[in-house]
């Protein structure tokens, strides 16, 4: 028995009683795009905007009580950005900049800052978002987001049979290998083409098994509302905070450089 | 009472002339099924794998319909109008509980039902504490279907029947994937349960240990209704129909006082 396991799509929910894990989710969501959307129209030359952006992050890490190196340790997700973004420098015209002997572009590196800052606020808030959410919640808040029903619904037993067509796939590929399927031509492909086949025959057949699960308990064509509660104004307000201090910065900043 | 309902009936279930084949199949998979079961009981179906065991299930909650004869749960005859009512009534345990456990936590699949019938949040809750608890699970409530024991993953799949308070159980195979320890868990779980209950399967031992009573399938019609105890001694009849003993069981020599019952 895997007891306390949480299962594969829950890996990245971090267990917690704080006022962020307990913040409802469509307000959490609501939150994080609102934020995403102010650090995305922060221009790149607004330095200070980006640090208190990155203070609020770093608040709500700390309320969280999510430990800075797993955040640190998710955030290698955007590496492959970062390693664009270190490109620019070197390829960018315009005014050249010397940065420890190596002539760079100053356009570049503005860029390349740009990408590299707007990259880790964002995905380090969604991995805020994602450490403190279950996802089953964050589906049932996307109905209440209004969301189609059917379609939040279709997506959630969707990620269920993943599990399930996954550990099927598993189980064809040890059954293969267990007589001696080593598989290093395109030409041995075949097998694996064929068993790709089977399994979505057979996930077809549990798709109908699940359905008549599903009918002979009430269902009726309507995802019922499992969800436990609807945001509170207070919530909502919670939720908005980081975007609200995000955006206050990039106005100050935009009046600061008008006036 | 409710209007459909026959006055008087102290059967639970009453299976009437039941014939059914699926679209395209040569021959009838039911065919000629009769059988009631009295309120309270319960039954043991018993028939090798083919002889049609999976879909008697699905007629007893309405989701197959009989090309011929009736199946009434309750007094109440299935019919369009009464089906959702027997689906109430009735609550079917899929042989596979990852067909039956479908969304993310255990407590949201053990809500699906009462949600379904349109029950409040609080009566809903109830209905779930309940159901988990009466299958001793209320420690699964919140974790993932996908990560749980074949043991617990059965238990969960009852509780998601359970919680719509029916009167009716039907389980398909319930002991496929569980080990010896499982199996007597469930076991003992079922003999505490009120409900009447039809417990389809070829699990013989497992027949025995739950159901005074057993009816064996075979060609789509009841071969055999007698107190499971006496059929399991008859190796040569249950031979007839395609079902064995397992190797080295052997079934108790003399027929319990409270079978047959």
């Amino acid at each position: 028995m895997s007891g306390g396991h949480l299962g594969n799509h829950a890996h990245l929910h971090v267990p917690g009683a704080t006022p962020v894990h307990r913040l409802a989710p469509e307000a959490a969501l609501v939150g994080l795009v609102a934020f995403a959307v102010a650090v995305a129209l922060t221009p790149r030359t607004y330095v200070a905007a980006f640090a208190v952006d990155a203070a609020v992050l770093a608040g709500v890490i700390a309320l969280a009580r999510l430990s800075p190196a797993l955040v640190l340790r998710r955030l290698v997700v955007i590496v492959p950005f970062l390693a664009v973004a270190a490109v620019l420098p070197f390829v960018g015209g315009g005014d050249q900049a010397s940065v420890a002997g190596v002539e760079v572009s100053r356009d570049g590196l503005w860029a390349a800052w740009g990408i590299v800052a707007k990259a880790v606020l964002g995905a380090t808030a969604s991995i805020v978002f994602s450490a403190t959410n279950r996802l089953p919640e964050v589906l049932t808040a996307l109905t209440r987001l209004r969301v189609p029903p059917t379609l939040a619904a279709i997506v959630s037993s969707m990620l269920r049979s993943l599990d399930l067509v996954a550990d099927q796939l598993r189980r064809m590929r040890t059954a293969m290998v267990a007589r001696a399927h080593d598989p290093r031509w395109l030409w041995q492909a075949r097998p694996i083409a064929t068993s790709m086949g089977t399994v979505f025959v057979r996930s077809y057949e549990r798709g109908e098994r699940t359905h008549a699960a599903m009918v002979a308990r009430g269902y009726s064509g309507t995802m019922p509302d499992l969800g436990d509660r609807g945001a509170t104004a207070a919530e909502w307000v919670a939720a908005l905070v980081p975007a609200a201090v995000a955006a206050a910065a990039l106005v100050v900043h935009l009046t600061g450089t008008g006036g | 009472m409710k209007a459909g309902e026959t006055a008087g009936s102290a059967d639970e279930i009453v299976v009437d002339d039941v014939r059914f084949g699926y679209p395209g199949a040569p021959r009838a998979v039911l065919d000629g099924l009769s059988l009631t079961v009295p309120a309270g009981e319960r039954l043991a179906v018993l028939g090798p794998n083919g002889s049609g065991k999976t879909t008697f299930a699905l007629h007893l909650n309405g989701l197959l319909t009989p090309e011929r004869g009736t199946v009434a749960v309750g007094g109440l005859t299935l019919g369009p109008d009464t089906l959702d009512e027997v689906r109430r009534r009735v609550g079917l345990v899929f042989q596979d509980p990852d067909d039956q456990l479908f969304l993310h936590t255990v407590a949201d699949d053990v809500a699906f039902g009462p949600a379904n019938l349109g029950w409040d949040r609080t009566s809903r809750d109830a209905a779930v504490a309940d159901a988990l608890a009466a299958v001793g699970a209320s420690d699964l409530a919140p974790r993932t279907s996908h990560h749980l024991s074949g043991g617990e993953k059965r238990r969960a799949a009852l509780a998601t029947v359970l919680s719509m308070a029916p009167r009716v159980l039907v389980l398909d195979e319930p002991t496929s994937g569980l080990d010896p320890r499982g199996r007597r868990e469930l076991a003992e779980l079922l003999d505490t349960r009120p409900e009447t209950q039809v417990i389809v399967t070829h699990d013989l031992p497992f027949a025995l240990a739950v159901c005074p009573r057993a009816v064996v399938l075979d060609e789509g019609r009841i071969v055999a209704d007698a107190p499971t105890v006496d059929l399991l001694r008859d190796a040569e009849r249950l031979g007839r129909h395609g079902l064995e003993l397992p190797y080295g069981y052997a079934p108790p020599a003399a027929t319990p006082g409270q079978a047959g019952g």
